[in-house]
């Protein structure tokens, strides 16, 4: 029989469907904030969740390996875990392997974790791009190499997630030992996926993660756009396919992320009068190329890589987000009370505009009601 | 030669109604309708009527009713009625049988088994009466990603892209083939709702220049009213290949239908016949394609997409591969039941595909092959509603053609006489008394009501399924489900059962 457990959508429905609640703080001058804020704003939404499934991701993580690829992945087998490790073995120069520190009290049914610290094969590289060489290594162990799953496969990072409620997952994990200056959390309310640990948010490819509220109507033709490009949704999640569309828009086609999200929510072609001449044109070069990307349907995400965090919604703003900012910090949530809890003393809080990107930099704090210029976002990024 | 045909159709005319007042026997064109001088009543040569409810609609006091007539010939599932009809007619005639409008054989019509979602608790449906719903769609070769120089200015060379306001175009439909009048109407009715007409093969006449911005124009085998200025006006040039009516068949026009102003448009001189050949003369092969797409854009300076049509027939897969890889920009198929003016009826029922098939493996080929973004898709041949148009989207096409159901809008009822001429509605004649009974301006609003309403009806179903924009529709089929189909057909489709 096979082990339900092990199945992301035991129905073989079209792909999962869930509810949820996201947190995200990030300290923008690079400082470490303890997992117990985020453990404890994901927590107060309990509510919105429904004990199968949490997770969190964290950046600043592994400061001393920092140039190594930090790969966190789950075993259900030994036998998977011998094929996994002999792969990696093969294209990768391990730096260091060790079982992560879990308390598997904590939470029933729980697989094997571990973590190695890792730089492709030079020989095996040739010359080649090392962050493609990573996302091609990663994807071959989650979709052919059995009873094993990569968690997160970026450098300095890591996504810590499983079944349960996000405050048990937190204590799986002994979270408590770790600090970023980014975390993101995520609790879930799947309608058909019991429990399957890899099906948990945040979804990690190399140091992108994703944490997502909402139902992406879209689905079907942003999973067959984004084939065209070499993807394999294999996950049949949402958060998957957002991954792989911010991939795909911002690592491989160089677009800065609040360009790659007018891609995703575009402004309407009935608001492009208020646009000017050149922003016009680049909203509408963005939509004609990536239309099959446009995400559709009710969505929060809270995006993350190395040095950023980015808030965004749908065009129509059908899930919540609201942003507060304290000095160097950046939070965003899914309610407000959730941040009040942790930071009482916020300077400020606001719903942003729909499929209007709310950016958080090492650096750059955003403020209400911030929309930008196209041109502005080139000469900062460039 | 006595015929042995008997009439399809019995006119019973109520005697207590008919006040005698000729209307039927000035509207009807095929005499079905006359009066009996010497009785001083109106009578009817049944045998003539074609079932075109022309003078029904135009009765009065609702006299006249039309039937098939009861007349049954002894049961046999091989011999059926029109199998002898048509064998009796060619046995009186020789020659080809011809007919007008889409095939009417009972072959599956996929729309009818396909379902469409809608959204119900997790997401939420969006109203459009209150939300903006967005149906502009571009035409044109996209290109795979966008590049930006430092200050933000799109780097990317972007091929010429034409804005429709609603994915629901009109079908090629040539002067000669239909009057004037109607061209004008679905001109006009173009201008107003951001679409897009088609000349269809015959040139574009002079008085229709002024609708330019909302034209296509078509260059055919028998490159009839071909000229440089007929290539500098419009938005798009479609080269013609195949049409899903008559696929591999040439077209003919009467000499009796060139009449001076259709010679002045084709180019051809008056009252001979214009025949447009099978294939181009000068496309033997793919690569003749090629040299034919860019002949044209060098002509109009890279300036305009060019699009190619060709009929739904077994391998339209790979032949729309290879039509994209030679260069078209926009891909219109046309399905087994699309109309025409006249074709051979062994052909028109016999010959091509359903346009739903053609149009998911076109989809679903250009895709593997990496290269659905350089054309856009364009289904004809049988959208009959709403429902139809976002169906098509679904299975993959950017947008939908409509010719039949124009021609409806204006008044016809699909009698498959148009090879005739005789058109009792004026649509499908030049015979001058005729074309006046359409009248171009309220043509023009009848197609204008109908495609507004479709839009309206496209829009509320995106909204149910809870998107705001076409491009979430286009092939998105995870949008639709099967229902009584094979699993060849499900997979062809690429659709799932419903219910799974
Ligand atoms: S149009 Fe009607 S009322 Fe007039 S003659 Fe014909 S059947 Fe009689
Ligand atoms: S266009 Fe005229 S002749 Fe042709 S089917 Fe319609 S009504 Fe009949």
């Amino acid at each position: 029989m096979r082990d339900l457990r092990l199945l992301n959508n035991r129905y073989g429905d079209d792909r999962v469907f869930d509810g949820c609640s996201i947190f995200g703080v990030m300290d923008t001058s690079g400082g470490l904030i303890g997992a117990d804020v985020p453990i404890r704003a994901i927590d107060l939404m309990r509510d919105r969740d429904n004990g199968l499934g949490g997770g969190f991701a964290a950046y600043g993580l592994y400061p001393e390996h920092e140039d190594s690829y930090a790969f966190h992945i789950m075993y259900s087998s030994r036998a998977g875990q011998r094929e996994t490790e002999e792969y990696l073995g093969e294209w990768f120069t391990i730096a260091e392997a060790e079982p992560m520190d879990v308390d598997p009290s904590a939470l029933p049914n729980t697989p094997a974790m571990y973590r190695y610290f890792a730089s492709p094969k030079a020989n095996e590289l040739r010359g080649g791009d090392t962050e493609q060489y990573v996302s091609d290594r990663t994807m071959k162990i989650n979709t052919s190499i059995g009873d094993s799953f990569v968690f997160s496969s970026g450098k300095n990072m890591g996504v810590f997630k499983g079944v349960g409620h996000p405050f048990d997952v937190a204590r799986f994990f002994r979270l408590e030992q770790y600090s970023g200056y980014i975390w993101t959390a995520h609790g879930r309310f799947p309608t058909n996926t019991p429990g399957w640990w890899g099906g948990a948010h945040p979804f990690g490819l190399l140091d992108w993660t994703v944490v997502h509220n909402g139902e992406i109507s879209s689905y079907g033709i942003n999973q067959r756009f984004l084939e065209q490009y070499g993807y394999q949704c294999s996950l049949q999640t949402d958060t998957e396919v957002i991954t792989y569309a911010v991939d795909l828009l911002v690592r491989r086609h160089g677009l800065p992320i609040e360009v790659a999200a007018k891609a995703l929510a575009p402004p309407f072609w009935s608001d492009m009068d208020q646009l000017c001449a050149d922003e016009r044109e680049m909203v509408t070069a963005l939509r004609l190329t990536y239309g099959g990307l446009l995400l559709n349907g009710p969505f929060t995400i809270i995006i993350a890589r190395k040095g950023e965090m980015v808030g965004l919604t749908d065009r129509i703003r059908l899930r919540p987000l609201v942003v507060g900012t304290q000095g160097n910090k950046v939070l965003l949530s899914s309610e407000e009370s959730a941040m009040r809890l942790v930071c009482p003393d916020l300077d400020e809080t606001w719903i942003p505009v729909g499929g209007e990107p709310v950016v958080a930099r090492l650096g750059q704090v955003p403020t209400g009601g911030e929309t930008w210029e196209g041109a502005e976002v080139f000469a900062g990024a460039h | 030669m006595k015929s042995y045909l008997p009439s399809v159709y019995v006119v019973e005319r109520d005697p207590n109604r008919c006040i005698q007042c000729k209307v039927c026997v000035n509207q009807c064109t095929f005499d079905a309708n006359y009066f009996d001088e010497e009785e001083g009543v109106v009578k009817s040569h049944e045998e003539n009527c074609v079932d075109c409810h022309r003078c029904v609609a135009f009765c009065p006091t609702n006299a006249l009713t039309v039937r098939r007539n009861p007349l049954e010939y002894r049961t046999n599932a091989n011999w059926r009625a029109e199998v002898i009809e048509d064998i009796l007619k060619q046995a009186e005639t020789g020659g080809m049988l011809l007919t007008g409008m889409g095939s009417d054989k009972p072959y599956p019509i996929y729309f009818d088994h396909l379902l469409l979602n809608a959204s119900q608790v997790t997401n939420p449906s969006i109203d459009p009466l209150r939300e903006p719903m967005e149906l502009s769609t571009y035409l044109g070769r996209k290109p795979e990603r966008v590049e930006f120089d430092a200050s933000g200015r799109v780097k990317t060379p972007f091929a010429p892209q034409i804005k429709i306001e609603t994915p629901i175009m009109f079908s090629a439909m040539s002067y000669g083939a239909v009057s004037l009048r109607v061209q004008q109407s679905l001109a006009q009715a173009a201008m107003e709702l951001g679409t897009l007409w088609n000349t269809g093969e015959g040139g574009l006449h002079p008085s229709l220049a002024k609708y330019a911005s909302n034209t296509i124009v078509q260059v055919a085998t028998g490159r009839f009213g071909v000229h440089s200025e007929y290539l500098r006006a419009p938005q798009i040039i479609e080269i013609k290949i195949g049409q899903g009516a008559k696929p591999g068949i040439g077209g003919h026009l009467p000499g009796e239908k060139v009449t001076d102003d259709v010679s002045r448009t084709r180019m051809i001189p008056m009252g001979t016949d214009a025949l447009s050949p099978a294939p181009h003369h000068d496309i033997y092969s793919i690569e003749d394609l090629r040299q034919l797409i860019y002949a044209i854009k060098e002509a109009t300076g890279y300036t305009k997409p060019v699009s190619v049509k060709i009929a739904a027939v077994h391998n339209t897969a790979a032949i729309a591969s290879g039509m994209v890889r030679a260069g078209a920009d926009i891909i219109v198929i046309d399905g087994l039941r699309g109309a025409t003016g006249a074709a051979p009826k062994a052909i028109r029922d016999n010959v091509g595909i359903p346009i739903e098939l053609a149009l998911a493996s076109v989809d679903t080929r250009l895709r593997q092959e990496g290269i659905r973004n350089q054309a856009s898709i364009v289904a004809s041949g049988g959208i009959r509603s709403s429902g139809d148009v976002a169906k098509a989207i679904a299975l993959g096409a950017d947008a939908v053609n409509i010719g039949t159901a124009a021609l409806i809008a204006l008044g016809c009822h699909v009698c498959q006489q148009c090879h005739t001429g005789k058109c009792a509605w004026g649509i499908c004649t030049s015979d001058p008394v005729l074309t006046k009974r359409i009248n171009p301006e309220l043509g023009a609003e009848r197609l204008v009501n109908l495609v507004r309403g479709w839009s309206l009806e496209v829009k509320d179903i995106l909204g149910g399924m809870g998107v705001n924009a076409i491009e979430s529709l286009r092939g998105n089929r995870l949008h639709l489900r099967g229902v009584d189909l094979t699993d060849t057909e499900m997979d062809i489709l690429g659709v799932r059962m419903a219910g799974s």
